[in-house]
């Protein structure tokens, strides 16, 4: 970074707190990132991370957005914590492609886990060098003196002292970190300084009240949808009814009526923009457009389970082999098998994509929502031609994102539209697009085997995960391929088959875990086009590896709870389920065993556990099901979660509760439909999600606090083993075995019929 | 254009040069910069646009702008103030209830009224009254405690 750089951006921070303009004013915004043009700050430097300021305020520069996870939060304590200053004198500029570096933006629950790291490094570095200077001022060794509230005094000698604000006099560190040479979540640039230990900590693992929530409730916070430069046109983005379908023609008189309203045309991308948002909805519905007619590129979503099953597999990867599996499951003792099935489920965020660009032949401004802030970036100039340095990308929040999300869409098309027009455009995606077309989670099916020994326990254990590929547009947006607005412009969509398998510690001498894909269910810009959807494939796998962990309790006459713990000796995984079976009062015995209720309303409580990498979470669950009605209500939880080290509890519980909440949605309602032409679950009445007649009504939470072990995430992992918690639990009340997901009340109904 | 719709928005009256057939939504948002009511689905089906016209909670989206004519709309920023918070904004500061926030109109708004018709409801009556609002973040529990919490100040 050179020192103009550096310059211009402490500039910018005086006087005026980055992140009070972000909060208030978006006007000021506006006009602030216009002045930042000259260079990016490298992770080499410390100023890059952390500035003071000549008041003291402290600003750390943070490569990751917060989607309304409380992250901002998190980085704040950390940083404060680390210097040794207040918390309300730090101030969070967060994902920025002028102002931040790279940090890969949110992804895989690493906000805390691996953002969080670089920030708490950086800011011990800055506490090291400031303490050095105080040292030389003071004419007192460093390891005499003491730092509180941003002043270093000398301990015994309080009278002695000087204040970080003295010392850096709103200047430049001027220091170099150790840089591993990445970019992205891997970003580590270190210091000299030795972190704080966890014994030393006095912010790290209170609660402080989030800073965002002030402004949301009074109605001024800022999203992406507000933000309105200077001669901005309203867009709307013309979807195909019968998907793969190409525009012949486009009759831009039939919306002469609409002021000013015009049709933007680039390949088979088609935009309407006008001057009023209303003219440009109205006009984007009446616009007629001639598609090509050819044969339906689907089928009907009733036969989607079949259609997997029949499917030809283009990739199979073993995972795990161990032992000798065939032999054994065919050797005698007792042979459990079942499988399971889960459909596509859409994002679907609280509001569809919407984002601002402005598209100049000077440069590029993006006012971006989605998760990966410098990848969009590094799409958009793909897409447009256009070199990446030329593209300022700045997240500013969106409706609530739980992986990859419709948003990036929404802002490629916002670039497009802006650079046929000449103008700043702000495209917002319709309802029946962000259902339709965002970026589906992917439909599998999970085929399982066991056969338990004479000693009750699993002595061969055969899972595989058959499905589509679980990315056919990748999470960080870097290519056009995987905006849609890429493949209508003619990028070839090229992706790498993936799917996956359970995580979690079960020891079982023969085991062997492996995953199939098969073929695209259609070639193209499709509405089926598979992304991460919160914990990728959590929900499913684990759906299907820990219901099938009771089927086979049950079919012991085990305790399921009793039955995991004999497969597991890794003490931090045993902690976990015993902590969950300690906080529910677990009742011992096998499925069934918990059964209460009377009348139409039957009660009954399930069990399950899996670890997301290091986070480990056990969820229990009671549910009444209502035999005449098929509801089930998934009435109280209680989950046991260790994911090392806690930086704020208060907010970890609520993000835990979100994460619970949002997977009974998943498992209980959730499920994408189309027939031959397209999705048919465009709006709420046709994709229901839980609402708060359904709410649970108790969720108890023990957390595990580590503060060995450092802190590993939280943002996914108590999403996946939720649905198998409630399938479990129904079993348990109603003796009926749920294997589809979701468990709507028909299904449920008839499962009742068959149990 | 001599379209005009009149109305009173947060305490204050303004005039906008608008088709009064435009959905109250983007009056308040496009043409006022009153930006907390959120387009969500256009259909009246989630409740993000939702603000109240005449103290009583309707769907923004949906409603022409014409109905507001002559009338009194209260949007989250005319609901309180931070320094004279409305009971249930107090209340979702103090749970820490949302996360995106994007949904927030909708149930404040709502539950702003329901608090206004039945200062103590039960969790049933909350649960009814809110039926039918959508949050994706999943913080429907946080809701149910900050709308009990408002009603506990209400004495």
């Amino acid at each position: 970074m050179n020192a103009h750089t550096a310059a211009s951006r402490r500039q910018l921070l005086q006087g005026m707190g980055a992140l009070v303009v972000l909060i208030s004013a978006p006007a000021e915004v506006l006009a602030q990132t216009a002045k930042i043009t000259d260079g990016l700050p490298h992770p080499a430097e410390l100023d890059s991370w952390i500035a003071i300021a000549a008041d003291g305020k402290v600003t750390a520069f943070f490569g990751k957005p917060d989607v309304g996870l409380g992250v901002e939060m998190a980085i704040a304590q950390i940083v404060a914590e680390e210097l040794d200053v207040p918390l309300d004198r730090v101030s969070i500029v967060m994902a920025d492609t002028k102002r931040t570096c790279d940090q890969g933006g949110v992804s895989g629950s690493t906000g805390v886990q691996l953002g969080g790291a670089m920030l708490r490094g950086a800011a011990a570095e800055a506490r090291r060098l400031l303490v050095e200077q105080a040292s030389v001022k003071l004419g007192v060794a460093t390891d005499k003196l003491e730092v509180r509230d941003g002043v270093v005094s000398v301990i015994g000698a309080p009278r002695k002292k000087v204040t970080y604000a003295q010392l850096i006099k709103g200047g430049r560190f001027d220091a170099k970190l150790d840089w591993n040479g990445k970019t992205g979540n891997t970003l580590l640039a270190t210091g000299k300084a030795k972190p704080k230990t966890p014994d030393q900590y006095r912010l790290v693992g209170t609660s402080p009240k989030r800073r965002d929530i002030p402004g949301k409730v009074h109605g001024t916070y800022p999203y992406a949808a507000d933000y309105r430069p200077p001669g901005m046109l309203h867009g709307r983005t013309i979807q195909p009814p019968v998907a793969g379908a190409k525009p012949v023609s486009v009759d831009e008189a039939s919306i002469a009526r609409f002021s000013r309203a015009k049709v933007l045309r680039k390949g088979d991308f088609i935009g309407v923009v006008a001057p009023r948002e209303w003219d440009a909805i109205q006009a984007a519905r009446t616009l007629k457009v001639t598609w090509s007619q050819g044969p339906s590129p689907l089928f009907d979503s009733e036969t989607l389970y079949d259609h997997i099953r029949k499917a030809p597999v283009v990739k199979r990867e073993v995972v795990q082999n161990l032992g000798a599996v065939d032999e054994t499951l065919k050797g005698g003792g007792l042979l459990v098998e079942a499988e399971y099935e889960w459909p596509f489920q859409t994002h679907a965020s609280m509001g569809p994509g919407c984002a601002v660009a402005d598209v100049r032949p000077d440069g590029i401004t993006l006012w971006n929502p989605s998760q990966k802030t410098f990848a969009t970036a590094q799409g958009v100039a793909k897409l447009l031609g256009r070199p990446v340095e030329s593209v300022h990308s700045i997240y500013v929040q969106g409706p609530g994102s739980y992986g990859r999300n419709d948003a990036g869409d929404a802002c490629a098309d916002a670039a497009v539209m802006s650079s046929l027009a000449g103008k700043p455009v702000r495209v917002q995606w319709m309802r029946a697009d962000g259902h339709g077309w965002d970026p589906k989670g992917a439909a599998s099916i999970h085929e399982v085997r066991a056969a338990i020994g004479a000693d009750g326990k699993m002595a061969a254990y055969d899972y595989l995960s058959k499905g589509v590929n679980r990315m056919d547009v990748n999470t960080f947006e870097q290519d056009p391929q995987d905006f849609l607005a890429g493949q209508r412009l003619g990028f070839p969509n090229t992706p790498t088959p993936n799917f996956g398998t359970p995580e979690d510690s079960y020891v079982v001498p023969n085991r062997r875990m492996a995953w199939e894909t098969i073929p695209k269910l259609m070639e193209g810009a499709s509405p089926l086009r598979t992304s991460h959807l919160r914990d990728p494939l959590g929900p499913q796998i684990h759906f299907a590896s820990e219901s099938f962990i009771d089927e086979c309790a049950a079919a012991a006459k085990a305790d399921p709870v009793a039955f995991r713990l004999a497969h597991i000796q890794a003490p931090r995984h045993r902690a976990v389920i015993e902590a969950a079976a300690k906080a529910a009062n677990w009742k011992a015995g096998p499925p069934g065993a918990r059964r209460g209720g009377s009348g139409s309303t039957v009660t009954g409580t399930g069990f399950a556990y899996a670890n997301r990498g290091q986070t480990i979470v056990a969820v229990v669950s009671e549910v009444e099901v209502d035999k005449t009605t098929g509801r089930v209500w998934p009435r109280r939880f209680w989950v046991a979660h260790e994911c090392g080290l806690v930086i704020n509890p208060d907010n970890l519980k609520l993000v835990i509760e979100g994460n619970v909440v949002h997977g009974a949605s998943r498992a209980l309602f959730e499920e994408v439909k189309f027939d031959a032409d397209n999705v048919t679950t465009t709006d709420w009445i046709s994709y229901p999600i839980l609402g708060m007649e359904d709410a649970p009504e108790t969720m108890e939470m023990v957390l595990l606090n580590r503060p060995d072990l450092p802190p590993s995430g939280a943002g996914e992992p108590s999403t996946r083993p939720v649905a198998a918690a409630i399938a479990n639990a129904i079993y348990d009340a109603t003796g009926a075995r749920m294997r589809r997901a979701p468990f709507t009340r028909q299904r449920m109904k008839a499962a009742l019929a068959k149990a | 254009m001599a379209d005009q719709v009149s109305l009173t928005v947060d305490g204050k009256k303004r005039k906008v040069a608008a088709d009064p057939r435009t959905p109250l939504l983007y009056i308040l948002r496009d043409d006022l910069e009153l930006n907390s009511p959120h387009f969500g689905c256009g259909l009246g089906q989630c409740g993000a646009c939702t603000v109240q016209i005449d103290g009583k909670p309707v769907r923004s989206c949906v409603t022409p702008a014409s109905a507001a004519e002559g009338k009194t709309v209260t949007t989250l920023i005319g609901l309180g103030t931070p320094e004279h918070p409305h009971p249930i904004q107090a209340a979702y500061i103090e749970e820490q209830t949302p996360q995106c926030g994007y949904c927030i109109s909708g149930w404040m708004m709502t539950a702003a009224a329901l608090l206004k018709e039945k200062p103590h409801p039960t969790d049933a009556e909350i649960r009814e009254a809110l039926a039918g609002l959508k949050c994706r973040c999943g913080t429907h529990m946080a809701i149910m405690r900050a709308v009990k919490r408002a009603a506990a100040m209400n004495v």
